[in-house]
Parts: C-alpha cells; structure tokens; sequence
C-alpha cells in the first residue's frame, strides 16, 4: 500500500492547514468572546458546544489550530535552518573537535525545552514569539546529532570519494550529495519534532508561558477543560483528538515523503 | 620514454600512525600516454600509493618523497588546491561501480556536475557533451542512461558511467584502482574494452591497478610489481611475463599461465615460489 500514508499524511495536515488559514477569516463566533450558555453540549447553533466561559469550541478549535501550524512551522524551521548547517559543518570537523562540539550539544539537551521557555519568558515576557523560538532552539541539538550522523555515512561513501576524486570542492560535495542523501533522515525528524513542538507549546501555553489567554490554542484548550474533567470530558477530548490528529497527519506525511523522495524506494530494481 | 614524464613519484613513503609504512620508497614514473600497470595482493600498498597522487589520503596519514605531475609538485598542497587538479589533469576510476555514484542522483547529471564544474559550460551544451561521453563509453541510448538513476542500471553498466564522469574532463591521467574486480568475468572483457577505446580517444596515460596479471596484459604496455609496500620488480609486459625475476613474480606469472599446467596436474600457487618473511620479521 505504498503511497496511501503519504495521501493519508497529506489529508490530515491539509485540514489543520485549511482550519488555520479558514479561521484568519472566518468563524462561527469569536472565538475570544463569550457566545451563549457555559458548558452546552453540542447543538445547532454550537456544533461542538460551548466551553466554561460559554465561548464556541469549534470556534476555538478551528482558531487554535493557528498557533498550532504557526508554532510547529516556525520552531521547526529555526531547527533546521540552524541544526542541520551546524550537523555538515561538525562532519567535516577533525575528529577531536566534532567531540566538543557533541558534548557541548549534550549539555545543551540536558536542559529541556521548558526551562530555557521559562528563562526566555523572564527575559522578554511570556508570548507565543517566545515559544516558538525557545521551541526551536532547544530543538536544534537533534537535528545537528542527525545531521552530523548521517552526513558522516554518506562523506565516509564511495561516490563521495569517486566524485573529490573528479575534482568537485567540499562544499558543492555538501550541497549536492550530501544534502540530498540525508534529507529522508532530516524529514523523519522534523515530523518528530513538530508533533513534540505541538506538544511543548500546548505546555507552555499551560504554564501561561506561551500564547496569552484569550487567544486559543489546542495547549490552553486542554488546561481549561481540566477542571470540568469529571463533569465534562468531551472539553478535554475536542482539543486532545485535535492535536492527535494534527501529530499523526504529520507522522504519516513525513514517512510517505520520505518514501516518495527516496528512488531506491520508489522504483523496483530494475 | 625519452620526453619528460607525465608523473614521477621519487621515493614515496606512507606512513599511518606508529604502524610500519604501508608504502615505502616507491619511484616510478608514467610517460604521457603510457598504461602503466601496477599489480599486487591485498594490503601491498597499491591503492595507498594510488590515493596519495590524488591527494586523498585522510589527514592522520604521512607521506613523504617526491610526486611531480608535470612541473608541480602534488605532496604537500592542500586539499583546496588539489582540488583543482583532480578532475582536470588527474582523476580516478574505483573498484565498487555499486557504491561509486550517488544513488539519489541521475547518471547524467552525476556526470554533468564534474563537467561544469571545470569547463563553466551551460547546461544545455554540457548535457550534448555528457551524452556524447555516455556513447563514447559505449552506450547506445546515452539519453536514457542520462535519466536513470543508478539504481537502475546494473554493474556494468554503472562502471560506465564511473568511467565517462573520469574521462570527460580529458584527463592527461587517469588512475583505475581495480575497476573491473566487482565485475564477472563477461562485462569485465567489455568494460576493459571501453577503457582501452576510451583511453586512446583521450590519449590519456593510465595507471591500472590489479590483482589480475591477465586483466593487466590486456591494457599495459609496463607492468610495475608491488609487494609489502615496495616495488619489487618492474618491466615491460613482455619481460615479465617471460622472464620473471623475483620468485614472488614467478609465482604471480605461474597462477597467471593455468594453460601450461597438464591436465590433473596441481595448480601452482604463489607460495610454491616465494616464502613469506615470518609475521613480525620486518
């Protein structure tokens, strides 16, 4: 069934995409503001029904999923734009420096991404900026590690030899072989890294550290709907089953590129 | 032999940490045109020797002596400025057709990026001139080569392909470290072929490195004996073949000539000729 994880994948991100952008102009009620009686089950006129402050959860939901996409992308990107130079620069290091630099990133990882959130929101105030940025730094050691691993394998090849043997420079030997090889590697993890993104952010957005109340997120969703848990858990689920399915769309996505991208999976020896 | 040498190694010693040197003292020189053949077992020093002329041994290894291709001296210059030379004036051609092209790249542009990188040609130019590589190394639909990523070819094929992104530069030397070792014996005599072909069409000097004295008198005029990091004999194909010196050659031409031995008879091994100093004897 090859191709169906990647149709799956695409499917569930592309709707979290489309409520994200369907909700910069368009929701049902405002999603910051009270629209009817606290706590209604689903109905009519509220086809999720309403939250403790009686603001619409599909409202919310859909509006949500914004900072979700904005926070993943972004802290993502800064990861990779950031790890993975890093990752072929320390490759290339001599063996002794690539050391450093490793141990150095295991220091940076034994802080988690929390604490350097928290240190972050001290320094420039808690915001969903603050997040994602602190999200994405604290994610920077694993694609460096995955980077560097992988750009180890593929410099250590025979075509990387045969082709500085035809005369081509280090740096066009990064850029054209290198990068292209671990790409597969470096997608895997950015799809582990923007369901962890989502996850963090929902957690900072708990500890008030990520983006401000009103303004939803899937994250301060589910920390609202703890106290009504007992009485109320489809509060808790709406969101929860919202972040699942953003975290598998981009699980499922990331393995069907991965397969697309990669020719030796693609076609059959021939 | 009487016009300067196209490359002339002096006393090329490589050493790798506190081991002994894998090679020692070896000099040779290989005259414009010439195929030269260097042949030996497994740990002799050959692919060493062969690496330091590209400049491609890793950074913990220490070589010394003398490697001059033309007026310039190769030992010594940084990786930067050997790069300029690999490629243009010398490039190599290695033993693994199935791990020596990048298998997330299509064969024409593998070829193509060496091309540009030297030349400056545009891309459409380039890509006439990599198929008419493509045909040179015998191939008859270079435009579906081209396309196809390495994958998709099969061994001979693939060292083809390894042997056009060598030669399309016009190389005025070109090192084969066993290219046709992973090969059956089949596609091996095609792809000796193309080389042979190839070679005069450039009118490239080569220097062939094998296990295989059969392979070697195929393609080398000189045949250059390597043993235990030092060369021990050198020649004319001929001479060697008939007139053998060192009992390590003598058994080398012997498994060579399986033809000579009766029927039933034992089949000779080097070491019927030459003993071997004892494990830690040097």
């Amino acid at each position: 069934m090859r191709g169906l994880e990647l149709r799956v994948g695409a499917v569930l991100v592309t709707l979290v995409v489309a409520a994200a952008l369907l909700s910069r102009f368009w929701t049902p009620y405002d999603p910051t503001m009270p629209a009817g009686a606290r706590l209604q089950p689903a109905s009519a006129a509220h086809p999720l029904g309403t939250d403790a402050f009686g603001r619409d959860l599909l409202s919310r939901l859909l509006a949500g999923a914004q900072s979700t996409v904005y926070v993943g992308v972004i802290a993502v990107g800064i990861a990779v734009l950031i790890g993975v130079p890093l990752g072929l620069w320390a490759a290339q290091l001599p063996g002794r420096a690539s050391e450093v630099l490793l141990r150095a990133t295991d220091v940076a990882q034994a802080f988690p991404a929390l604490l350097l959130a928290i240190l972050l929101a001290g320094l420039f105030g808690g915001s969903t900026e603050t997040a994602m940025v602190a999200i994405g730094l604290a994610s920077i050691p694993q694609f460096l590690r995955v980077a560097r691993a992988g750009a180890l394998q593929v410099l250590a090849s025979d075509f990387v030899l045969a082709a500085r043997a035809c005369g081509i420079g280090r740096l066009a030997i990064a850029r054209t072989h290198v990068l292209p090889n671990i790409a597969p590697l470096v997608g895997v993890q950015a799809t582990v890294s923007f369901a962890l993104a989502i996850l963090a952010e929902a957690a900072l957005s708990y500890l008030g550290l990520g983006t401000r109340p009103p303004t939803p997120t899937w994250g301060s969703m589910l920390q609202q709907a703890q106290s009504v848990w007992f009485a109320h858990p489809e509060q808790a689920v709406i969101p929860g089953v919202a972040i699942a399915v953003a975290v598998l769309g981009f699980n499922l996505l990331g393995d069907g590129l991965r397969e697309h991208l990669d020719p030796r999976l693609r076609e059959e020896v021939a | 032999m009487t016009a300067s040498p196209l490359l002339d190694v002096r006393d090329l010693t490589v050493a790798f940490g506190r081991r002994p040197p894998a090679v020692r003292g070896v000099s040779f020189t290989v005259a414009p045109g010439q195929r030269l053949g260097l042949i030996g077992e497994s740990g002799s020093g050959k692919t060493v020797t062969s690496l330091a002329i590209m400049g491609l041994l890793p950074d913990y290894a220490r070589v010394t002596g003398s490697i001059r291709l033309g007026d310039a001296e190769l030992v010594g210059r940084s990786d930067r400025s050997m790069a300029e030379v690999r490629g243009d004036e010398i490039t190599m051609i290695f033993q693994e057709p199935m791990t020596a092209l990048d298998p997330t790249m299509r064969c024409g542009r593998q070829v193509a990026e060496v091309l540009r990188l030297h030349a400056g040609a545009e891309a459409g130019p380039a890509r006439e001139r990599v198929l008419a590589m493509l045909a040179e190394v015998g191939f008859d639909d270079p435009e579906r080569v081209a396309d196809s990523y390495p994958h998709q070819l099969s061994g001979g094929q693939r060292q083809r392909v390894v042997t056009a992104m060598a030669l399309i530069n016009s190389p005025d030397l070109v090192i084969c470290d066993e290219p046709t070792t992973a090969l059956d014996v089949t596609v091996q005599a095609r792809v000796l072929q193309v080389l042979d072909r190839v070679l005069t069409l450039e009118n490239a000097a080569c220097l062939f490195i094998t296990h295989d004295l059969a392979v070697v008198s195929q393609l080398c005029s000189d045949i250059l004996v390597m043993l235990d990091g030092e060369i021990v004999e050198a020649g004319s194909t001929a001479e060697i073949f008939d007139a053998p010196q060192h009992p390590y050659t003598r058994g080398l031409v012997a498994t060579a000539r399986l033809d000579l031995v009766p029927p039933g008879g034992r089949l000779p091994t080097v070491d019927d000729f030459y003993t071997r100093p004892a494990e830690g004897a040097r």
